[in-house]
């Protein structure tokens, strides 16, 4: 079998398991779902039996997980409680906001992380790289939330050079900032560290003995040696991010994944909160599986492994 | 050695850090001819190797003195572009390790093809064709269908072919080979040597053979220098060395020689180890694991005396 | 996913030594100075505190701050300063519950799971490695969504989303020992299986566990925190940073101190205990000490 087919029925199993986990931990929620489908307001117990047997709740828990995998697996999310709209939908409506927040927010994350980390990694102990060494280390202290509302203070109330609401590309500055600084942390320590380790490897010493350029020798021949692990924390935090920068979106009033998910968790919507983390997991895992598709176009030394 | 030398070390120092390690080191090679460069390991050969690339990494490696001239142009003046007009062009170099030598994740193609690109400044099909000419005249069979494998894909022996392909594939006029077959099985270490022995040949190129094999050097090469401890200790053409050894240390190692020993009898070793450098006296190194030294010899630097026989010693065989 | 594996050191240093070790860096030596003001803060935190944290009109609303508000007051009139002073108090006892829950399930788990091996561990690391698939705040949001809103809940829900990382990386420690002599011996001289746990596999565990405990605590801190901002954790009108600075969101424009100080408690009291438990975690893994 080839080996991205291996790869891609491989992630049947770890879905299923991840289904299964939301659905059992859900389970757990005291109190009658029926109640809080009707928002708590008071009802007959004719109504009350009706509506149970409309959500299936009248059914054997075993058959309303299978009925639970088998919608998951065509995609049907159900409706949710308070807006009786069907998830799928309400989803689908929120997922621009958050992709486009996650997008910015990658953009300058990349900018900044892949410059100081190459810079640092290239100079290991030079001043740019303990620089940047020790404000990632003070950075990861930081809460977004609080610089978010930082960069609101200074850059929207005082100086007024962008504006804090709205839909425009101007107000997605802020917030791509606020979720720039924190991935650029991490990914230039990442970037610094496979970058010092692959310099010091022979096939370095051959490209420069081939008299390359010492750009060419890095861009070329370290940097896709070195470049995995960077894409891999990329990768996974983009995953998170398409499921909705909770903190940040809350912070700039932005109507997406993330603020829809704390939303459905205060008003104890359970079809909408199911559906919300099925969707950012299954999201986080089929990024993760076009990672691995991507480390076998990277290094053909992946594509030849047997596993 | 009439002609204009192809490559002049003079009185070469290098240090890591703060410890030496190569000390007035002075040889050279006419075109076409082949040097060989002895010793054990950490004395200094590879160090000396990756200097006339200037390959050294700094920091730690650092020139403390002396001079490398390659075709009358000193390679310790140059700046950085005119050093890498020179590497992979008009000197290519092959490494001990060729398991990890070439690059992981770019076919063997690419990375012989990319001295043409960047040195020729030939076009992609142009470097394919030629590349492909490379692999033929490196051994490496039905050389098209081998331009687009990874170097995990082929045997030790494949990659230090491929890496020789790398070295010559400019045709440079001095081949630094830094113990090109130690990794290497036994009948494969002979195939490598046969091809760059015919190579040198063919493309009257001179090579700078970096090993610890004095049996190798015997076949191969048309002068033998001997290291010990960063310094050259003796020099001479192969056939006079190895007939009229003088330096004790290259006599010690001649006997260490598996063809010079009855079969089936435990191999003769050198007592004793090369003295730490905070260690050293002002006199010969090898004086203290010496059985011929003198008072003298703890005492005065021997000097390097005057080719054909080239000799640092005070009481030598 | 991959989690890396601390080394297993051989004997924890004596505290004083290592005490010493730990405050090597300038980074630990200000990690730990933050750390002891705050601790010291937290402890006496009512002593300390100007005013009570949650008597409204102690000073006129929003008001900035002055020598009596030395951070200024809040939209009920309540004393910032005296609140951070107990917010403190909160977040530690929350960061250290979050951390002892983490450690101590994570710990079993990871123990138990390496221990028995074969099918046990095959089950048990595909479960592992599937929670791991969560987003953590995702997964802790979703806890909270289980047990309901509020400081504790937070804390249990950040604690319980931790575990299946520690139980990961104690699992693969665990299985570098399960091999060694003294556990063969133990299994020789007839020793019970959780005697071999506990006095065999648990002590070179130590190490590992305060190493993860240390780095994990400012992280339980911030997590938390951010519950509380998003207000699934603490719920007004209780003194929490977090909540703080939810509330201070709203006003910013007119009181920006409602905002920046609680935030930077946050920051400092969060930035404290990862410089401290960074140079912890170099001293007691000598794999990480001769770091490149």
């Amino acid at each position: 079998m080839p080996w991205f087919v291996r790869r891609v029925l491989g992630i049947v199993p770890t879905l299923f398991l991840t289904w299964t986990i939301v659905f059992g931990v859900l389970q757990l929620i005291p109190g009658d779902p029926v109640m809080l489908a009707l928002g708590g307001t008071p009802a007959s117990d004719e109504v009350l039996d009706n509506e149970r047997r409309r959500l299936g709740l009248d059914q054997p828990v075993y058959i309303q997980y299978l009925t639970f995998l088998k919608k998951m697996a065509i995609g049907d999310l159900g409706n949710g409680y308070s807006s009786k709209q069907p998830v799928s939908e309400m989803i689908a409506a929120r997922v621009r906001p958050s992709l486009e927040l996650a997008l910015g927010g990658l953009l300058v994350g990349i900018l900044l992380g892949v410059a100081l980390g190459i810079a640092a990694g290239l100079r290991p102990h030079g001043w740019i790289d303990t620089m940047t060494m020790s404000t990632a280390l003070v950075g990861v202290s930081l809460p977004s939330f609080w610089i978010g509302m930082l960069l609101i203070y200074v850059f929207g109330l005082q100086l007024e050079w962008v504006p804090i609401l709205g839909d425009g590309i101007d107000a997605l500055i802020l917030p791509s900032i606020t979720i720039g600084l924190f991935l650029a942390g991490g990914l230039a320590r990442l970037i610094r560290s496979a970058l010092i380790e692959t310099m010091t490897q022979d096939y370095i010493r051959t490209a420069h003995s081939k008299g390359l350029s010492a750009v060419r020798v890095v861009a070329k021949h370290a940097m896709r040696n070195a470049i995995i692990p960077p894409i891999t924390l990329l990768g996974l935090q983009f995953a998170v991010l398409i499921g909705g920068a909770v903190v940040t979106e809350r912070v700039f009033a932005r109507a997406g994944l993330g603020s829809m998910l704390i939303d459905a968790v205060l008003t104890k919507d359970i079809p909408l909160v199911q559906g919300l983390v099925v969707y950012t997991t299954t999201a986080y895992i089929v990024i993760n599986l076009l990672l691995e598709l991507l480390y076998g176009i990277v290094d053909p030394r992946i594509r030849s492994r047997r596993a | 050695m009439s002609e204009a030398p192809l490559l002049a070390v003079e009185n070469l120092s290098v240090a890591m850090g703060a410890t030496p390690v190569l000390e007035d080191v002075s040889f050279q090679i006419a075109p076409g001819e082949t040097l060989g460069l002895v010793g054990e390991s950490g004395c200094g050969k590879s160090v000396t190797a990756l200097s006339v690339m200037r390959l050294l990494p700094n920091p730690p490696g650092k020139f403390l003195g002396g001079r490398i001239l390659f075709d009358g142009t000193d390679m310790l003046s140059l700046d950085i572009a005119a050093l890498r007009a020179i590497r992979g062009d008009r000197i290519g170099m092959i490494f001990q390790e060729p398991m990890t030598s070439l690059n992981p994740v770019y076919t063997i193609g690419d990375q012989i093809g990319e001295s043409l690109i960047v040195h020729r400044g030939m076009n992609g099909s142009a470097a394919r064709t030629e590349t492909a000419k490379l692999l033929d005249l490196v051994g490496i069979p039905a050389a098209r269908n081998q331009l687009d494998r990874y170097p995990h894909e082929l045997s030790g022996g494949q990659r230090q072919r491929v890496m020789i392909a790398i070295a010559l594939a400019c045709r440079p006029k001095l081949l630094i080979a830094d113990e090109p077959t130690t990794a290497l099985d036994v009948t494969v270490q002979a195939q490598i040597l046969d091809l760059i022995g015919r190579l040198r040949v063919e493309l009257g190129m001179a090579v700078l053979l970096i090993t610890h094999d004095l049996g190798v050097v015997a076949e191969f090469c048309d002068r033998v220098a001997v290291m010990y401890a960063g310094r050259i200790v003796e020099e001479a053409p192969s056939a006079e060395l190895f007939r009229n050894p003088r330096h004790r240390y290259t006599e010690a190692l001649l006997h260490t020689m598996p063809a010079a020993n009855p079969p089936g009898r435990k191999l003769p070793s050198i007592s004793g180890t090369v003295p730490a450098p905070a260690d050293r006296g002002a006199g010969c190194i090898f004086a203290a694991r010496c059985r011929f030294a003198i008072p003298r010899c703890s005492t005065d630097l021997p000097p390097l005396t005057e080719p054909p026989h080239r000799l640092r010693c005070w009481n030598p065989a | 996913m991959t989690t890396t594996t601390p080394a297993v050191t051989t004997a924890i240093l004596p505290p004083r030594r290592l005490i010493a070790r730990t405050l090597g860096t300038p980074g630990a030596v200000a990690g730990s100075i933050i750390l002891v003001l705050l601790v010291f803060g937290a402890l006496f935190a009512s002593l300390l505190s100007p005013f009570d944290p949650n008597a409204t009109r102690v000073c006129p609303r929003l008001a900035a701050p002055s020598l009596t508000n030395f951070f200024g007051c809040d939209l009920f009139g309540r004393d910032i300063f005296s609140r951070i002073l107990h917010g403190a108090q909160l977040s530690l006892a929350v960061g250290l519950l979050t951390v002892a829950i983490s450690l101590i399930a994570g710990t079993i788990i990871g123990m138990v799971i390496a221990f028995l091996g074969g099918r046990v561990d095959r089950i048990g690391v595909r479960m592992l490695d599937v929670m791991l698939g969560f987003p953590a705040i995702v997964l802790a949001i979703l806890i909270v969504a289980v047990l309901g809103v509020g400081a504790f809940n937070a804390a249990l829900a950040v604690g319980i989303s931790g575990i299946p990382r520690i139980a990961r990386v104690i699992r693969s420690a665990t299985l570098t020992l399960v091999g060694r002599e003294y556990v063969d011996s133990a299994r020789a001289v007839g020793a019970s299986q959780t005697r071999i746990l506990r006095r065999h596999l648990l002590p070179n565990l130590w190490p590992i566990v305060i190493v993860l405990g240390s780095l994990d605590l400012g992280t339980a801190i911030l997590s938390t925190a951010t519950l509380s901002f998003l207000g699934l954790g603490a719920q007004p009108p209780t003194a929490e940073w977090g909540a703080m600075l939810s509330a201070g969101r709203e006003f910013m424009r007119y009181a920006p101190w409602t905002m920046i100080f609680p935030g930077l408690a946050l920051f400092l009291a969060v930035m404290s205990v990862n410089l401290v438990g960074d140079r912890l975690s170099h001293v007691l893994d000598p794999r990480a000490s001769g770091h490149v």
